[in-house]
């Protein structure tokens, strides 16, 4: 089992690395390639002059070799550097350090910091509630295929799957926020800082995403689940004489959540960072919406920040996903 | 007709009157877009303790259905079961799902044709086996254990309580089979149900799990049924025999009695459509024509009638009008055949025992 984690805990960093390398000649090269110097999203919008721009060159060192300057690039992350306009005092870097905005005049890595606990957050809370209320509502649907909680069931969830978040997002904060005024606008807060203003922030976009998942997940858990229904280990269980209880949830729904488990670790891996519409459409400022932003203002190094960060959180969660499916399938060879 | 209340006679004691297993006109049917499945129609045998019955027929005969049936795995599915299924005084079709569920492992025990796919793939073979004893004992997880051990020894797992953790992958398929067997007797039922139990085996592994249930059967004074449709199993293992056609019975009789002296045309097309080392060698394999009739839609008259080479010998096209009755030709053997029981000798004698 050690052996099997650090087999693909190895696997995982040159993952990794490969995605650095990739970002790092899109993002580097693409400029280049282009006929134009990496140097102009470096600086703020106001063009440099030619002696600017070869100063600026020299300093960041865009005319050195590719390797070099990926070099440079990764030991930032690796070990932090100290960035200098070679004017104002140098700004220490510490590692990871991804680089600094100077369209928004902030260190990446401090904007990275600032909004991916925002993005986690949004992508766990759904989760939870989307697993949770997509097994439940496949389940109970595929124990009586073709009755009217199946159809209710199957019917709403083609519904919900149909739905976009910028539909049922507005709807929800007109009903609750406006309406009700149930959850009035709240800022986003930290969770360490104030737990029930977090949550407050949190709920509704929890629930427009979760909505569109659980859906997706209701009717993957009910083909799965009809699907192990079937098997003859649940016929030996019920030869067995165990109750229709244990048969289901112990003997059925054990076996049939095993592929989902996969599919939900690349789900959640995947949504941090990717969740745009969610977080523009209350107003979150998480991973997403600074990707949206950094790609309007041509922030070249939030952008190749983002996309790492949020290579690196699918990276993880299929990682996860493969130690635990080892844990969870005693076939999986360890 | 159909029962809706059970029913337990004061005294559970066998007789003749009262065998300790009853299947009277049981009828199972399907209701599908199709039509009305019978899968099994109209199947009536007794089995005394102590007794194997063999189970023989094709596929889609109904055996597996039948099996099915007395466990009550029928229950809450879209199967219509009518008849009378008496265990040990009581009435099982029209008992509910929980009383049925009760007796299932207790009372009357179970095992499947491929053993791989009928163990939990996730759960270690013991656990899956101790699960089996805590249903229907109130036992600590550790007694269950012990109880376990003790039972894969029985069933001849050798290292049983290294075994007790290996998951089923990683058994050999006999060895899947013994724990599948140690499942289904862990409770001691007095009926066990085996439902091809060595199909799915091994040649060299199937003599051995028959060894095991044949003396396991003996130890527990238990009843077995065996489905099976090796002919050659029932030979070595079965006091009666029991031959399944269309959801019919279509002969039954002593182990004896059915290789000795059949005398359905169906049990004759099996007897010659099975390898026999005494046979010469150069000689080929007489397969019954033509296929099964659809459960769907069941022939008029005889279910055998289109594949019945000996149909044209009866006056008046009956087989293909009436229904033959299962009728007494000797006793504690009946068979299902409009031609009279001396012309059948006729035929067994000069045509079908010089092929067999």
């Amino acid at each position: 089992m050690v052996r099997f984690i650090i087999v693909r805990v190895l696997g995982a960093i040159v993952v990794v690395w490969i995605v650095s390398v990739v970002t790092f000649l899109i993002f580097q090269l693409g400029p280049t390639l282009t006929h134009t110097s990496p140097v102009y999203y470096y600086v703020g919008k106001i063009p440099p002059t030619a002696e600017g721009l070869k100063l600026l060159t020299d300093r960041f060192g865009f005319n050195l070799p590719l390797y070099a300057q990926y070099w440079h690039f990764l030991s930032g992350i690796l070990f932090g550097q100290s960035i200098t306009d070679g004017v104002s005092a140098p700004i220490p870097c510490p590692s990871p350090c991804f680089g600094y905005s100077f369209r928004q005049n902030e260190l990446v890595g401090n904007m990275l910091l600032q909004a991916a606990p925002v993005s986690i957050s949004l992508a766990a809370g759904a989760a939870i509630l989307w697993l949770i209320g997509g097994v439940t509502v496949g389940t109970i649907s595929a124990l009586r295929p073709g009755s009217v909680i199946d159809r209710i069931g199957m019917t709403g969830s083609l519904a919900a799957v149909s739905l976009p978040i910028f539909f049922t997002g507005p709807i929800l904060l007109l009903i609750f926020e406006y309406q009700l005024g149930w959850l009035p606008d709240v800022a986003y807060a930290p969770i360490s800082q104030d737990p029930l203003q977090w949550l407050k922030s949190m709920i509704l976009p929890w629930i427009a995403l979760a909505f569109l998942f659980a859906a997706l997940y209701a009717r993957l858990t009910r083909s799965n689940m009809l699907e192990t229904m079937g098997e003859d280990y649940i016929r030996t269980a019920r030869a067995k004489g165990l109750s229709q209880r244990t048969v289901v949830l112990k003997h059925g729904l054990r076996a049939a959540l095993t592929p989902i488990v996969t599919i939900f670790g690349i789900d959640v891996g995947t949504l941090i960072g990717t969740t745009v519409i969610t977080e523009t459409v209350f107003n979150l400022r998480g991973l997403g919406f600074l990707s949206i932003q950094s790609i309007q203002n041509e922030d070249l190094p939030v952008i190749m920040g983002v996309t790492i960060v949020a290579a690196v959180a699918l990276v993880i969660a299929n990682l996860i996903v493969d130690i635990l499916y080892a844990v969870i399938d005693p076939r999986v060879t360890v | 007709m159909s029962i809706t209340s059970v029913s337990t006679s004061p005294v559970a004691s066998e007789t003749d009157d009262q065998p300790f297993l009853r299947v009277k006109d049981l009828r199972v049917h399907f209701k599908t877009d199709d039509g009305i499945v019978k899968s099994v129609d109209g199947l009536t045998f007794d089995l005394k303790r102590g007794e194997i019955l063999g189970i023989v027929g094709e596929s889609g005969s109904g055996k597996s259905v039948t099996s099915q049936a007395i466990m009550g795995l029928h229950k809450n599915s879209n199967a219509r079961i009518t008849g009378e299924i008496w265990l040990d005084g009581k009435e099982l079709v029209g008992a509910s799902e929980e009383e049925v569920r009760q007796m299932r492992g207790s009372e009357m025990g179970m095992i499947f044709q491929d053993p791989l796919s009928a163990l939990h793939p996730f759960y270690t073979v013991g656990a899956q086996i101790s699960e089996a004893f805590m249903v229907h004992n109130k036992v600590s997880k550790k007694e269950a254990r012990a109880q376990t051990v003790e039972m894969l020894k029985k069933v001849g797992i050798p290292n049983a309580a290294d075994r007790y953790g290996d998951y089923p992958h990683q058994f050999s398929g006999g060895m899947r089979q013994r724990a599948m067997i140690a499942m289904a007797l862990i409770c001691q039922p007095k009926l066990l149900i085996a439902d091809e139990p060595t199909t799915a085996l091994d040649v060299t592994v199937q003599a051995q799990i028959l060894e095991l249930i044949k003396s396991l059967h003996e130890e527990l004074n238990s009843a077995v049924i065996l489905i099976t449709h090796d002919l050659g199993v029932v030979a070595e293992t079965c006091d009666k025999v029991l031959v399944m056609y269309g959801g019919q019975c279509v002969e039954k009789g002593l182990v004896d009695d059915l290789f000795y002296a059949p005398e359905m045309p169906y049990t004759w097309g099996l007897l010659r459509s099975m390898p026999r080392m005494d046979r010469d060698r150069q000689s080929r394999l007489l397969p019954i024509p033509g296929q099964p009739p659809s459960l769907i839609n069941i022939p008029k008259g005889c279910v055998f009638n289109t594949r019945c080479p000996f149909s044209d010998r009866v006056e008046g096209g009956q087989c293909f009008t009436k229904h033959p009755e299962l009728l007494d030709t000797a006793p504690n053997h009946e068979v299902r055949c409009h031609i009279p029981s001396e012309e059948r000798r006729e035929i067994l004698r000069t045509e079908i025992l010089p092929t067999l």
